[in-house]
């Protein structure tokens, strides 16, 4: 009891952090920061807690808070986004296969098969390869790379439901597909789904993270937080503040999302 | 035994067809003209046109594909733009530095999960059990490059301990001792998410398997404490973690590029992320390929360890 209570306690320290960020970086624009844009040689690789610089400056003498605060609008949204974009094709095409048999059924699966024969990162490096680098192709990648994880999840729960009592007795009813997906099935989905969904953002904030931080993700001069950590680490013995912020960030951020996520299972799926 | 392993063997060939289209695909689909890369900005239309025609860029896909896919089989993984050389010999030149560093990692992340993983199943609840599940949640939130640098900056500029980057020292290095002292930082690097995974699926693992009757029946019989937990238990915990271990060889494989990267590992993961920097089609061709392929073996060769493993299974 008193282990589930510290747990419940740590995944609402980590839901605050999480709240934080989020505002912070919605508020970004609204707030008394630097541009983080305006290059200041004079100062440039002034240490944490500089007058003007409370987290000091990077090579180029930008204002790191400025930086990591626009950076996590970055991060935070690429994560979102290509977490979401996988988990929406990744939901169709599951539900799809699990539900119609046949050709298409094969197709899918044959495809997840696949790409699930590469090593995740490493197709999204080819995809981006083949893109070109920038922050859209590399969300593009991820999410390619992504979508499978769901569809074999959701395809394990549709088949199982489809056979079940309620979905014939629906259909004895006379429903049609399109009511029994919405009506009987898809309520099946929610909890896994969201589940998944909460634990995957934070592992593609650090697939675009790693893609940012090989140049094939964000270009300069747009900050977010790999690329920062890219950057800087140029500069890692006269200041490893500006490698070391950026990763902290990434990693206080990923630690709250999993954090939150695994809350979020002990309440929507008990069972696991 | 002999018949699971043919009938697993060709199952191959689908895959490694769908591993090659997506290749394949991935580059050619892709918006740049290689013709023009070749060639610059200055290069006139003609002069374009007619390298298009000689790399066979005017036919259709998948003419162009099976032509590909032809030449890959005879071990011709065409020329890099960038180096001017053939792929091949560029990417096996690179290949033993990579699979020393993931065999290391793998070595290191599946002895040291499943000895971690087995303490903490042995002690539930310990301090060393805890301590295994703070490191664990911490391992799978890390940037493993991030993980790499914080390394680099204490144990390489701070205390001096160990090389910063590289496999050999520039002078005077070259033997066993010499590539140990470059292998640890870029090791232990890869190793540490894996081997959270790996040591708390061995955990939960290894605590189902201690509850059961017949380990009891096993320290009824007065057997030492030693003898039941590893050879009844950890042997019938063993699949589950030959599976995970299997999985992690694949993100491994996937992580060498960052931790390449981080430690100027002169691998076929950094000669990838050089090689898309530089728009060099073939030679990223080759490396993921390469890359790939490896992959798919390694999930061969798991699956055969589960028949040796554990007999019962049968692969009818």
């Amino acid at each position: 009891m008193s282990r589930r209570w510290a747990r419940n306690q740590l995944a609402l320290l980590a839901l605050i952090v999480l709240a934080g960020v989020v505002l912070a970086a919605i508020l970004a624009p609204h707030l008394p920061l630097a541009d983080p844009d305006t290059v200041d040689t004079v100062n440039r690789l002034r240490p944490v807690l500089s007058p003007g610089h409370p987290l000091g400056t990077d090579e180029f003498g930008r204002d790191l808070l400025s930086r990591l605060v626009w950076g996590a609008r970055v991060s935070l949204l690429a994560g979102a986004a290509t977490a979401a974009a996988a988990m929406l094709i990744g939901v169709v095409l599951g539900v799809w296969s699990g539900y119609y048999s046949g050709w298409p059924e094969t197709v899918i699966m044959r495809l997840t098969d696949i790409l699930m024969a590469f090593p995740y990162i490493l197709l999204a490096i080819a995809i981006v390869a083949g893109l070109g680098p920038g922050l859209r192709n590399a969300m593009i990648a991820i999410a390619i790379v992504g979508f499978p994880i769901y569809t074999r999840l959701v395809r394990g729960i549709v088949l199982s439901v489809r056979g079940r009592e309620f979905v014939e007795a629906a259909r004895a009813l006379g429903s049609t597909d399109r009511l029994i997906l919405i009506r009987h099935i898809v309520p099946q989905l929610l909890s896994p789904v969201i589940v998944a969904f909460s634990l995957d953002v934070g592992a593609k904030i650090l697939a675009t993270a790693g893609l940012s931080f090989l140049g094939l993700g964000t270009q300069p001069p747009t900050a977010d937080w790999g690329s920062m950590l890219a950057t800087g680490r140029q500069f890692v013995i006269l200041s490893p503040h500006v490698v070391l912020l950026p990763g902290l960030a990434i990693f206080v951020i990923v630690l709250a999302l999993n954090l939150v996520g695994d809350a979020l299972r002990d309440f929507l799926d008990p069972r696991t | 035994m002999r018949s699971y392993l043919a009938r697993r063997l060709l199952l191959l060939v689908p895959v490694l067809v769908g591993v090659s289209v997506v290749v394949f695909l991935v580059l050619h689909l892709s918006p740049g003209d290689p013709a023009e890369i070749m060639l610059g900005s200055q290069a006139t239309q003609e002069d374009l046109q007619r390298l298009r025609r000689e790399l066979g860029l005017t036919e259709p896909l998948h003419v162009q594909y099976l032509r590909w896919v032809s030449h890959v089989a005879r071990g011709d993984l065409g020329r890099s733009l960038w180096m001017k050389r053939p792929v091949l010999d560029e990417v096996l030149n690179r290949y033993k530095a990579t699979l020393v560093l993931t065999a290391s990692g793998l070595l290191l992340s599946t002895l040291g999960g499943i000895a971690l993983g087995v303490a903490s199943a042995v002690r539930p609840h310990s301090l060393l059990d805890r301590a295994s599940a703070v490191t664990s949640l911490f391992g799978a939130s890390m940037p493993v490059f991030w993980l790499g640098i914080v390394l680099m900056v204490i144990f390489s500029l701070w205390l001096g301990w160990l090389p910063a980057s590289g496999m050999w020292a520039p002078y005077g290095g070259g033997d066993l001792r010499d590539l140990l002292a470059h292998l640890v930082l870029p090791a232990v690097t890869l190793a540490a998410a894996s081997l959270t995974i790996i040591a708390r699926l061995t955990r939960s693992t290894m605590l189902d398997i201690l509850s059961q009757d017949y380990i009891r029946t096993a320290r009824a019989k007065g057997l030492v404490e030693g003898r039941v937990v590893f050879r009844h238990g950890l042997k019938n915990a063993l699949i589950p973690i030959v599976t995970v271990v299997g999985v992690q060889a694949g993100y491994l494989l996937g992580g060498a590029v960052l931790t390449e990267t981080v430690f100027a590992w002169p691998g076929v993961g950094l000669l990838m992320v050089q090689g898309i920097l530089a728009r060099d089609f073939p030679l990223v061709q080759g490396c993921v390929l390469v890359i790939a392929l490896t992959f798919v073996l390694i999930n061969l060769a798991v699956d055969l360890l589960y028949a040796y493993l554990d007999p019962r299974i049968q692969y009818e």
